[in-house]
């Protein structure tokens, strides 16, 4: 059994192990900045995981947007939205339990799906370098799209803005 | 051959992943964790399409554009979910999801 | 020409269409016009009749011409005249009556508002009667049938102002149109059953199609029961006796001489459907029997000179029925005929009478008429011996033929109670006129004088053939009426016994008349006195009025009762509980919105992962399906 086991094969066994432990600390941790925390790390993993699947220019894009904008905009938001002391701040909601179980069914069906299916696996060896295919891909193909995430970001912006601003208070 | 790493392997991880955020969504209170799950809801689908994209069809790498496109729509609406957490909660001093029931019958 | 008269019947109730119509719609303001052109067409339609009939008495065979009306996949429609000896019978009774009624009511209806109305409705009567008279099928003999129904509606309730006519004719309709469903059931069950509603074809495959003996009986009487309604047999008789609001030439065409008896002459039309069920002959038989003995029960105790002719009439047409009952289409044909005359006569000269004293009706305050209107008093008593039987006026050969067949087929018991009646007959009727004509004159005021000529001279017509009339049917002759009205084969039958019996018994009537109430032997106030109660019942019509008042109250007043409830809890429940079902789900379905994000979450994910738990058995199913051998599962993929 431990026989054709590459360096690759480990190296996915301990990114995988990693980031489902982190993950699962990322729900279950009392303190919500322990939560924010694990969930960097579980970000960290998945890039690891993206470096094993030779998509380098994704990894590098995960580690930039998700570790460097988007958890640096929730500890943001952890920070501003507590007041008292952060002990108990990340409870569990009241029906929790019964969602447990709708979940694991969902998990359960989703395996055995994914098991019973045969996928076409095709032989050929990775791209070497990802970044001028995606350059490409992008700016023929998927132009629209392109433009279309601009725009919504840009609405994004705004309404960020906007909805952090608040009401005018007229005098 | 279970330790052999195949697509299946990264399509299970992906899933667990998936599960794990989706139980953060619904079962947690804090306003702030169920974003937290919903990213990592996204990641894990992100996994997926790289995997499918790498397994199935090695030449073209649409899986890692519709990839930037997801990460890219992760942070705006990020952004506007804070937004949206930050103002409630300017008002009314709570970022308990239970407490925000004002379209109650 | 008798060709051409033979050809084209179907002018002969076209004429007083357009009489009627060219009345209605144009020549309405002109009285005299109005009566020229109705009288003129009734005329021609006599004459047209009288050529058919020449043409019928050469050649006895059946002629029919249809054309088709309309066609839908197994319901042929049409529409045609058919051509045999009883429809020439009829056509010549209805126009000769009818002519000298219209004649008459010149005189009659002089100086009333409605006289134009007046004779357009009686062009239109005469249509609808002669349309009937010469249908060849089921359904224009309903047209035409219901047609008479409303003519009677118009003429019984022509005084309008008066509410006992509106009542009267209302009356008439109601009780019709009971009769008439039943016989618009028994056409559709023969349309169904047989599939054709000509006379002539119906009469081809009655034998042949198969149909229970019940099933056929039921059918026989459900068509006849449009008979019991139209000839006023028990119990729909009710109408006869109130239809005599109606002005008394009305009365005498159309419930004396004609539209009643279209119910005897659908039998006789009809009268293969009926010999082929021997238990609805039967119960035709009894009930005429009985009609005639109820009706001239009620005669001889009434003192109104237009009731005691209806009663009279309802009396004669059981005989009728009775006739037909027993097999003899004969003799009930030839009793139709001669009824006809004499009977009209006597209407029409009791409207003579009323209309020299002044509307006065009652015979108790007549008197002495012999003295001051001799021809009306003349015709009148040629009438009433017509009507009683005796030799060798009309009615004689025509009750004696119905008393042969009765006894010769066997129907004892039939026979007596014809001879009983023919006893209670000839006493009511003079009765009538011992008191009417020759008692002691009631008039006070002032003497009446006779009739105009105008009114007379029907009379006299009428009493002419109430004598001659029934001398085609003398059985002695080698070719007689039975040569051309019969069914099945013809039978000439002679017996002097019969008719010396019911000689005798009509003079047994005349005679107990004159003793009580000529010779006074008996008084006949002390008569009422010692039979109170028997004179108390008969007086009122047996009740059956009250009767049928009260049974109709309390079934209207049981269904309103019924729909009243079911108004208020079925409808309203079901309106109010579909409001009340809203509110109540409203109520209900609202505690879904929580407000609460996660839960509207978590719905989300349950319908997803059960969309997901559906597709993952389907092809689990598939596969065990197929791991299994293939065949087992296959409903689930339905």
């Amino acid at each position: 059994m431990l026989d054709g086991l590459t360096i690759a094969d480990i190296v996915f066994w301990i990114l995988a192990s990693l980031i489902l432990v982190a993950g699962t600390s990322v729900v279950m941790a009392r303190n919500l900045v322990h939560a924010a925390l694990f969930m960097v790390l579980t970000f960290f993993g998945i890039s690891g995981i993206y470096v094993l699947l030779e998509a380098d220019f994704i990894a590098v894009v995960q580690i930039l947007i998700y570790v460097g904008a988007i958890a640096v905009l929730i500890m943001f938001g952890v920070m501003l939205t507590q007041r008292e002391d952060m002990g108990e701040t990340n409870a569990y909601s009241a029906h929790g339990r019964s969602a447990a179980i709708v979940v694991g069914t969902f998990l359960l069906v989703i395996i055995i799906a994914l098991s019973a299916t045969k996928w076409l696996i095709h032989p050929q060896a990775a791209l070497p370098e990802t970044v001028g295919p995606i350059a490409d891909l992008m700016l023929t193909t998927f132009v629209i799209p392109f433009e279309a995430v601009a725009i919504l970001l840009t609405v994004a912006v705004l309404g960020a803005i906007i909805l952090s601003k608040g009401a005018r208070r007229t005098p | 051959m279970i330790l052999h790493v195949s697509l299946n392997h990264y399509l299970i991880l992906a899933a667990i992943l998936f599960c794990i955020g989706l139980y953060g969504a619904v079962a947690k209170q804090n306003a702030i964790s169920i974003l937290m799950g919903i990213e990592l809801m996204l990641n894990a689908v992100n996994i997926n399409l790289i995997a499918f994209n790498r397994f199935m069809q090695p030449a073209i790498l649409v899986g890692h554009v519709f990839s930037i496109f997801v990460i890219a729509l992760a942070a705006a609406e990020v952004a506007i979910g804070l937004a949206l957490v930050l103002s409630v909660y300017r008002d009314r001093r709570t970022v308990n999801i239970e407490d925000f029931n004002w379209l109650k019958w | 020409m008798i060709q051409y008269a033979t050809e084209n019947a179907w002018l002969i109730p076209v004429l007083p269409t357009s009489a009627f119509v060219l009345i209605g719609l144009l020549f309405f303001r002109s009285k005299t016009l109005s009566a020229a052109i109705s009288i003129t067409a009734i005329g021609a339609a006599l004459l047209q009749s009288l050529l058919i009939l020449f043409a019928v008495l050469i050649k006895p065979e059946v002629q029919e011409f249809t054309v088709t009306w309309f066609k839908i996949s197994g319901f042929h429609v049409e529409m045609g005249f058919l051509i045999d000896p009883i429809a020439a019978m009829m056509l010549v009774v209805v126009t000769l009556v009818a002519l000298m009624v219209q004649v008459y009511s010149l005189g009659y209806m002089h100086g009333d508002p409605g006289f134009s109305s007046y004779y357009a409705y009686h062009s239109l009567f005469a249509a609808s009667m002669l349309g009937l008279v010469l249908a060849n099928n089921f359904v224009q003999l309903y047209i035409f049938w219901e047609l008479v129904g409303l003519c009677s509606y118009l003429l019984i309730g022509f005084w309008f102002q008066k509410p006992t006519a509106v009542d009267a004719a209302k009356k008439a309709f109601i009780t019709n149109r009971i009769g008439d469903f039943g016989l618009l059931l028994g056409i559709l069950l023969i349309q169904i059953i047989f599939g054709t509603l000509n006379f002539q074809k119906l009469q081809g495959i009655i034998g042949s199609e198969y149909i229970a003996a019940t099933s056929l009986t039921l059918l026989v009487l459900l068509v006849f029961a449009g008979p019991v309604g139209k000839s006023a047999q028990f119990p729909l008789h009710v109408w006869l006796p109130d239809a005599m609001e109606g002005p008394t030439p009305v009365s005498a065409l159309i419930h004396a001489a004609t539209m009643v008896a279209a119910g005897v002459y659908l039998v006789a039309r009809a009268f293969f459907l009926f010999a082929a069920s021997p238990q609805a002959l039967l119960i035709v038989a009894y009930l005429g029997g009985f009609t005639a003995l109820f009706a001239a029960s009620i005669a001889i105790v009434q003192n109104d000179i237009k009731r005691i002719l209806a009663f009279s009439t309802l009396s004669q047409l059981g005989y009728m029925m009775m006739a037909l009952g027993i097999g003899s289409v004969t003799a009930g044909m030839f009793h139709l005929m001669t009824h006809a005359f004499f009977k009209a006569l006597l209407f029409l000269g009791a409207g003579s009478v009323i209309h020299a004293l002044h509307e006065e009706q009652d015979i108790w305050k007549m008197g002495k008429l012999s003295k001051s209107m001799p021809i009306t008093t003349a015709t009148f008593l040629i009438g009433s011996l017509a009507l009683s039987g005796i030799f060798p006026l009309a009615g004689f050969w025509s009750k004696d033929e119905i008393l042969n067949a009765t006894i010769s087929n066997g129907y004892t018991g039939l026979f007596i109670l014809g001879v009983f009646v023919a006893f209670l007959t000839s006493f009511y009727m003079f009765r009538l006129i011992f008191v009417a004509f020759y008692g002691p004159s009631q008039q006070h005021h002032h003497t009446p004088h006779e009739s105009p000529l105008v009114m007379t001279i029907p009379l006299i017509i009428l009493a002419a053939l109430s004598v001659a009339a029934g001398w085609v049917g003398i059985p002695w002759l080698s070719v007689n009426f039975a040569t051309y009205v019969h069914y099945g084969a013809v039978h000439h039958g002679v017996n002097t016994w019969v008719m010396l019996l019911s000689t005798i018994v009509a003079l047994a009537g005349i005679w107990t008349a004159h003793m009580i109430y000529r010779k006074n032997v008996v008084a006949p106030a002390e008569l009422v006195q010692r039979y109170s109660t028997i004179h108390r019942i008969l007086t009122n019509k047996y009740y059956i009025d009250e009767i049928y008042n009260w049974a109709a109250a309390r079934i209207l007043d049981a269904s309103a009762r019924v729909l009243y409830w079911v108004d208020i809890k079925i409808v309203d429940g079901i309106v109010n509980g579909l409001g009340a079902g809203a509110r109540w789900s409203g109520f209900f379905l609202r505690l879904i919105e929580t407000g609460q994000t996660q839960h509207y979450a978590m719905a989300m994910i349950v319908g997803v992962v059960l969309i997901a738990l559906m597709f993952s058995l389907l092809d689990a199913g598939l596969s065990l399906n197929s791991w299994l051998g293939g065949g087992s599962l296959t409903w689930f993929y339905r």
